[in-house]
């Protein structure tokens, strides 16, 4: 292939809008219940402990530890085929919540601790994890 | 009142699985259709109830037009992929329990290559399901874009926490592979070992390429009567004995999912035991929905045969093999005789319990179960039992 095909597009959607906003300004923006509190992710309409739709948006700190994690060596959509093999990691925020990011570094370990930053592509940003630096 | 032992599977029908038909998938659901009412000892017309698998092929619409039926009664939509068949027996089995209507055609017709010829590959299509708008949005675009990329995370975990080996996902390959080279009508043909299995080549890490399902094109179709009409019909009569679906936490979201390794068919497992008497003691043939080989390891511990994390020594010693304990996937399964959403395994369970299965029949098996596994952990059950 002789053009770089783009990657399937970051869409966001009135519910997600603040979360992309804040990826491009490199935060990682959270759903936080303004009735009672409670952290959600990916967005959501409803709070699902009170069924409040009031929401405030925090931003999370990008730490965590490894969830999970899979090296895709086949490419399902052919934006991804010079990036094989690539990693994706699963990865448990200290929110509470979970986030799944791109890896660089070493193969993860499940538990290890974890931080990430958005880095910029053509049309957006990836979140990107690493190690944590001690 | 319970569903227990009030509907039967009456009649099975399937087309040729292959790659690249030339048939439409509707076409492939018709034949496939009237293969089932023929089987059964029925009449197109006869037909009261449908419930077509998917939005993939043919509506209930197209049935009453094409088959001209005089007066459909019930029609239904289960749109939870692979969990979609064994769910639409529960609701089929709802149906004619209470009377709704007499006979309900389950259909399925897929024509995968002409999609694919299009350039609509797996990645690509799940995107544009409404189910699947999380991944569409938050993980697809950063190249988490197929089920094998999705569901890697889940098998990776169960490995690290318990154990389980490549080797141990195999004998899941290798028992499916033996049962389709016994089977006539199944898209793979060639014997594979352990080792073929290790030495494929890596998908998604830790799924290899013969972790991974088939795609393929075909139709599969089952008719469900009420347990009296089923009485008149053509067939040793096989009870749908138990029944029941669940869902899995989080279910749009394999990330956000609280435990990964957890799946609906947990919730769904025990009510479907007690609702037809029987432990998984009692099961002579299981068909397992096979999307990956992890698949089969984790539903067997959900169902019960085994605690969980114990999947993977379960499957060992070719415990799954015919002539095994729980001969699984007599058919070879959605890993090598076809995909149809696993409509093909609803099919050989009835086949088995009608003493059917030809080579690949399991000697007395009186009960049997089938699953169903959809979307990203949807799940089903239906325990079947022979008169
Ligand atoms: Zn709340």
């Amino acid at each position: 292939m002789n053009q770089a095909q783009p990657k399937p597009p970051q869409s966001p959607t009135a519910l997600s809008r603040p979360f992309w906003e804040g990826a491009a300004a490199g935060r990682l923006m959270i759903q936080r219940c303004a009735a009672c509190g409670k952290l959600r992710h990916y967005p959501r309409l409803l709070c699902d402990a009170c069924y409040s739709d009031a929401v405030e948006w925090i931003e999370a700190s990008r730490r965590g530890t490894i969830h999970s994690w899979t090296v895709a060596h086949h490419a399902f959509h052919p934006a991804f085929k010079d990036e094989l093999p690539y990693t994706l990691v699963t990865v448990d925020l200290e929110e509470g919540v979970r986030a799944l990011g791109r890896w660089t570094g070493e193969p993860p370990a499940i538990g290890q601790p974890v931080t990430g930053a958005f880095v910029a592509r053509p049309d957006g940003v990836d979140l990107v994890f690493a190690p944590s630096t001690a | 009142m319970s569903l227990r032992d009030r509907s039967c599977v009456t009649g099975i029908g399937e087309t040729a699985y292959l790659r690249g038909a030339t048939k439409s998938a509707f076409e492939l659901q018709v034949e496939a259709s009237l293969k089932a009412i023929a089987d059964a000892g029925l009449t197109p017309k006869d037909i009261d109830g449908v419930i077509p698998i998917g939005i993939v092929s043919g509506t209930a619409d197209d049935f009453i037009e094409n088959f001209g039926l005089p007066d459909l009664r019930f029609s239904a939509q289960v749109p939870h992929g692979g969990a979609s068949p064994a769910m639409a027996l529960q609701a089929a089995a709802m149906a004619v329990a209470n009377g709704v209507c007499s006979h309900v055609l389950i259909t399925f017709g897929r024509n995968i290559s002409a999609v694919a010829a299009g350039g609509n590959k797996a990645g690509a299509r799940i995107h544009n399901m409404p189910q699947f708008h999380y991944v569409t949005e938050f993980e697809h675009p950063m190249g988490a874009s197929a089920p094998a990329q999705l569901y890697a995370p889940m098998a990776r975990r169960h490995m690290e926490l318990y154990g389980t080996t490549v080797e141990q996902f195999g004998e899941v390959a290798v028992a499916c592979r033996e049962h389709a080279l016994l089977n006539g009508n199944a898209v793979m043909k060639k014997p594979i070992t352990l080792e073929d299995h290790r030495q494929s080549r890596m998908i998604a890490d830790p799924f290899r390429l013969l972790d991974c399902s088939l795609e393929s094109d075909g139709g599969a179709a089952v008719v469900v009567s009420s347990a009296e009409r089923a009485r008149d019909l053509r067939h040793r009569r096989v009870f749908i004995s138990g029944v029941a679906a669940g869902h899995p936490d989080s279910p749009g979201s394999i990330t956000q999912r609280p435990d990964m390794t957890s799946l609906g068919l947990a919730k769904a497992a025990p009510r479907a035991f007690r609702m037809a008497g029987v432990t998984p003691a009692d099961i002579d043939v299981a068909e397992i929905y096979d999307c990956f080989t992890y698949a089969v390891i984790r539903q067997l511990e959900d169902m019960g045969f085994c605690a969980k994390g114990e999947g993977g020594p379960f499957v060992s010693g070719g415990r799954l093999r015919i002539g095994g304990a729980l001969p699984t996937n007599t058919h070879g399964g959605l890993l090598s005789q076809a995909h149809v959403w696993g409509l093909n395994h609803v099919v050989e369970l009835a086949r088995q319990l009608r003493g059917d299965g030809g080579r690949a029949q399991v000697a007395g098996a009186e009960v049997g179960v089938v699953t169903g596994y959809g979307d990203m952990g949807d799940g089903a059950l239906a325990i079947m039992r022979r008169e």
